[in-house]
């Protein structure tokens, strides 16, 4: 699949999370947006699984740690063929298929039941483990927020998989610089990222998170890494495509409603 | 032993049009008030101020507010060492993180020392709604009921959650209380008191009693007057401590009612159905029953949806306590 291909999907994912996130009246667009590309590498491009097997044992696994990005994980997950589409519009009403938060007994394709911040990681790590014992093939990539970084649970399993050297694991920070209540900077600082992830024991790489050519060859640079997990600190934007939301901390956990979903729309035209 | 009067408003504007306020917005408007009055109040978040409403307060204090930011159980433990240097400490998140992610700190750091922390959390119960079960927090009360001493308070309106606010700072040591995320109707008026481990009787009955807390309370007005319109008393308590719960209260239920509804936004494990049964029991059984969230987790929805779907609602309500009646 070509560079433009992706970017036409990533555009039409981003018009689902719009609609999907204003037709429940309630989500989290935001920190949806800024992780499209990222979904999109690795379910167009880097990632082998079967949607119509959704429990083949070779499959590399994906857990959405920073679980509120559900709308763009379900997107894709729908786009790739895990269910149809219908499903999308039908997100966070009761009896739903797609929860609020990702949940792997409602949802074919979802690897893992997060929400709460901070337990993504080591999950990963755990499936990255079985598949060394159990000598598979598979890979587990995790996605990761920075504001989610904060939870100490991360940096605990930041340690167990270097100390259990899971190369057949790589870890995404989707660096949308911000969180709820403000900048990751003014909130907590997390940084320097790079440093703390490198002082943990991890290869690092530092990308463009919104540019395809570079996610992917930091997908294919971690792969080859051996003896240490990956982390691909992705710079990005926090409501990437919409005018009105970039960069904006008030599109966090809110939904366009009215006519402000047909200016997102536009926008992503 | 029957207790004298009542209060709370059950007349037909209330049960009818109900005028809704924030207990969020109560909380963070009270802790305000408390910061201007008293130096010794100090206040966490984990990066939901604006959800728990304690950004008030940070607006107006900068210097005695910290936004430890996703870390609950680091922000639990900074809590007791400020509480254990002689301040009085308010921590605040989502119910479910605060009592779920922080459990042992709570239970460890704060209650076996007895710090002077404050727990009050929102977005408690499945009225959290669309987020779904990830954020409802359907055990939390569990959770805090089993800690030795813990104390829980879960008031019903935005009149009550100012009286509980500035009770819990006026008294040391750790409480929970619990708040909950849509508006909540009006029940009571400004003079109505608050006390500390005594249910507050909103009708008087004799057929059965309703026992609730929080959210539901409203709904079990109406319910208790659907049930007087078919000639059935109805005993109304709104029992806002949750723990230590009102036995007194209890031993006027048995004696004059004979039969004990619970209904509660919380499972049906541990909470106040749990905390009264467990002394019905050992006191002198009776017929009891309880609507609240069977051993389930939560879903997304609507807050009516989820209400509806797990009978939360006054016409459920009648009908559990005609059914309750023939026992
Ligand atoms: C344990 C836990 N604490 C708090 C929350 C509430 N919460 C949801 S999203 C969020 C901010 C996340 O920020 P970040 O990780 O940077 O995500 P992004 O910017 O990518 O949306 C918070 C505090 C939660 N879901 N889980
Ligand atoms: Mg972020």
């Amino acid at each position: 699949m070509s560079i433009e291909e992706l970017k036409e999907i990533a555009k039409e994912v981003r018009k689902d999370i719009i609609r999907m996130t204003g037709l429940a009246g309630s989500g989290h667009p935001g920190g949806s947006l800024s992780s499209v590309e990222i979904l999109v590498s690795l379910y167009f491009k880097k990632m082998k699984y079967d949607p119509g097997n959704p429990g083949w044992e070779e499959r590399d696994r994906f857990v959405l740690s920073k679980g509120h990005a559900a709308p763009a994980l379900y997107s894709v997950l729908s786009r790739v063929g895990f269910f149809p589409r219908d499903e999308l519009w039908k997100l966070r009403k009761r009896g739903a298929m797609l929860q609020g938060h990702p949940s792997r007994v409602h949802t074919p394709g979802v690897e893992a039941s997060t929400g709460s911040l901070g337990q993504g990681l080591s999950i990963a790590n755990g499936m990255a483990i079985s598949g060394k014992i159990y000598g598979k093939n598979y890979r587990v990539y995790v996605l990761l927020g920075d504001g989610e970084i904060e939870e100490g649970q991360v940096w605990e399993a930041a340690m167990s998989a270097h100390r259990f050297k899971l190369d057949n694991l790589c870890a995404i920070l989707d660096n949308n610089d911000l969180q709820i209540d403000g900048t990751v900077e003014e909130i907590m600082d997390p940084y320097p990222l790079r440093d703390k992830w490198h002082a943990f024991g991890w290869h690092v790489i530092e990308v463009n998170g919104h540019e395809f050519p570079e996610i992917l060859s930091a997908l294919d640079e971690a792969e080859k890494v051996k003896g240490k997990p990956t982390m691909i600190i992705a710079h990005t934007v926090k409501g990437k495509g919409v005018s009105y939301m970039e960069g904006r901390k008030e599109w966090h956990g809110k939904a366009p409603q009215g006519e402000l979903i047909e200016r997102a729309l536009k926008d992503l035209e | 032993m029957a207790r004298e009067g009542t209060a709370g408003r059950t007349d037909r504007a209330c049960i009818e049009r109900p005028r809704v306020e924030s207990v969020r917005t109560a909380y963070g408007e009270t802790l305000v008030e408390l910061g201007e009055e008293r130096e010794d109040i100090v206040v966490l978040d984990a990066d939901l101020s604006a959800s728990t409403q304690t950004c008030l307060f940070a607006e107006r204090f900068p210097d005695r507010f910290f936004n430890m930011g996703i870390s609950e159980a680091d922000m639990m433990g900074t809590a007791c060492g400020i509480a254990l240097t002689g301040k009085t400490v308010f921590a605040s998140t989502f119910a479910i993180f605060a009592t779920g992610r922080a459990w042992d700190q709570i239970r460890n750091s704060i209650a076996y020392a007895r710090a002077n922390v404050k727990i009050v959390a929102t977005h408690g119960g499945i009225v959290t709604g669309p987020d779904g079960a990830s954020h409802q927090a359907l055990e939390d009360i569990s959770l805090m009921r089993v800690i030795p001493g813990m104390r829980i308070i879960c008031p019903a309106d935005a009149p009550m959650t100012r009286k509980v606010v500035r009770y819990v700072a006026s008294v040391d040591g750790p409480f929970y209380v619990r708040l909950i995320r849509p508006k909540a109707p009006v029940i009571y008026d400004d003079d109505t008191p608050f006390e500390f481990g005594r249910a507050i009787k909103l009708r008087e009955g004799r057929d059965l009693t309703i026992f609730t807390h929080g959210f539901m309370l409203w709904r079990c007005i109406k319910a208790a007057e659907l049930l007087e319109e078919e000639g059935i008393s109805v005993k109304l308590f709104d029992s806002h401590t949750i723990k230590p719960v009102d036995t007194e209260a209890i031993d006027e239920a048995i004696e004059e009612t004979g039969r004990i509804l619970v209904v509660e936004d919380h499972s049906r494990i541990g909470g106040l159905f749990s905390a009264i049964a467990e002394e019905v029991v050992r006191r002198k059984p009776v017929p009891m029953d309880v609507i609240a969230i069977d051993d389930v987790f939560g879903e997304s929805g609507s807050i009516d949806e989820l209400l509806e779907f797990h009978g939360l609602t006054p016409e459920n309500i009648k009908n559990k306590a005609k059914k309750l009646l023939e026992r």
